[in-house]
């Protein structure tokens, strides 16, 4: 199985990104083969529909578990079409967000939050 | 003859600025600020004709696609996405080029018309009035502004835009003759009017400022008008009347004073006019 986290960098220790659509990068970790892969997101530069490109991104690597702190209702809908589960994560390194799911002490994120969350608009939560 | 105000800053007044001019001049009014149109609230015309603005998207028939994703490929604009159970359409980010129904080898994609909002066209006194109301939710003003221009007859027009220098404000100047740049005498005034006379020179398009809420005679944007040469049409005082007349939904030209500035304002401009 393949588990994807937004990252804030390209290392198993690097810290979760909060955001999905504008992180920079994807960890993404196959429990299989025990091995990391880091992707930079096609969202981050994306003018409109960051949210869409990154989980078209994220369909494509044929991930099956998703973690982040938050997303939005277009890239939620794009995930749920590829069958991925959304995990919410602590915003801790790679490698404990890995643990803490496997241990099953994330949670699932069923419903999506308020769009643009990661564009600045932190204080007010969406437009 | 064409003539756009904008302003960069927004709240500067250009809403004020074109309708107040419309009527002493007796020009045709066109409301391009399509995300807040207000300048029928000044110029209370009869609406007499409304049509609905349409934008093409794809449809696609999930009986014909085999799901090889060339249009989630092509589209430029993440408005398609490609999952295992099928194409997923987000209506709201597409821009209608049409490439998705191009490149779809099985013709599963058709093109079916989608509402963005509507085009008021009216009459107040000899002026014809029309705005354009996009719908609440939706992000591109660009189809309607583009319609709404279609409908500009010969007669002299004045032409309203949003705020900004953003794609809106681009689609509403391009092919005017003239543009007025409406701004207020506050550092924050300056600073958008700067971005405003950028984009209206790399447009090509010849410009004049109008300074509202003007209280010095040497003020700061007089001063940057100077230095760069701009011609400055006028001056709107910082008046408690304006605020008044303003908030009463009335024209600022029902006061005598403010109507003769506003003439000599569209003096200037029917100067500009002659010029052309």
């Amino acid at each position: 199985m393949k588990i994807c986290i937004s990252s804030t960098g390209k290392e198993k220790n690097s810290i979760m990104d909060e955001r999905f659509g504008r992180c920079q990068y994807f960890v993404i970790f196959d429990t299989e083969t025990k091995e990391f892969k880091a992707l930079e997101n096609a969202g981050v530069t994306s003018a409109h529909g960051a949210g869409i490109a990154a989980g078209q991104q994220i369909v494509d690597e044929k991930v099956e578990v998703v973690i982040t702190g938050h997303m939005g209702p277009n890239a939620m809908k794009v995930l749920q079409g590829g069958n991925i589960k959304v995990y919410k994560g602590q915003g801790k390194a790679i490698e404990e967000e890995i643990r803490l799911f496997q241990e099953g002490k994330l949670e699932e994120i069923n419903q999506a939050g308020p769009a643009h969350f990661g564009m600045g608009n932190r204080a007010r939560g969406s437009w | 003859m064409k003539i756009a105000v904008l302003s960069g800053k927004g709240g500067t007044g250009k809403t004020t600025v074109s309708t107040n001019l419309a009527k002493v001049m007796n020009w045709d009014y066109v409301d391009c600020d399509v995300e807040e149109p207000n300048g029928f609230i000044f110029l209370k015309p009869n609406v007499l004709k409304t049509k609905k603005v349409n934008v093409p998207i794809p449809k696609i028939d999930d009986e014909k696609c085999i799901n090889c994703k060339k249009c989630v490929e092509i589209c430029q604009f993440n408005a398609l996405a490609g999952t295992n159970t099928g194409i997923i359409l987000f209506e709201k980010l597409c821009h209608s080029c049409g490439a998705c129904e191009l490149v779809c080898p099985v013709d599963a994609i058709t093109e079916e018309e989608r509402s963005i909002g509507k085009i008021d066209i009216g009459q107040s006194e000899d002026i014809k009035c029309m705005r354009g109301v996009l719908d609440v939710g939706e992000p591109m003003a660009v189809p309607i502004i583009k319609e709404l221009k279609s409908l500009i007859d010969e007669k002299p027009t004045i032409i309203d835009c949003s705020p900004g220098s953003s794609c809106s404000v681009v689609s509403a100047i391009e092919g005017v003759d003239y543009a007025v740049l409406v701004t207020e005498p506050t550092a924050f005034g300056l600073h958008d009017l700067k971005i405003a006379v950028s984009l209206v020179k790399e447009m090509k398009i010849p410009f004049g400022v109008i300074i509202n809420r003007a209280e010095e005679e040497n003020d700061l944007i007089t001063r940057y008008c100077k230095e760069e040469g701009i011609y400055l049409l006028g001056k709107i005082a910082f008046d408690r009347k304006a605020a008044v007349l303003y908030s009463q939904g009335k024209l600022l030209i029902e006061d005598e004073v403010f109507r003769k500035g506003f003439e000599e304002i569209g003096r200037k401009i029917e100067g500009v006019k002659r010029c052309n």
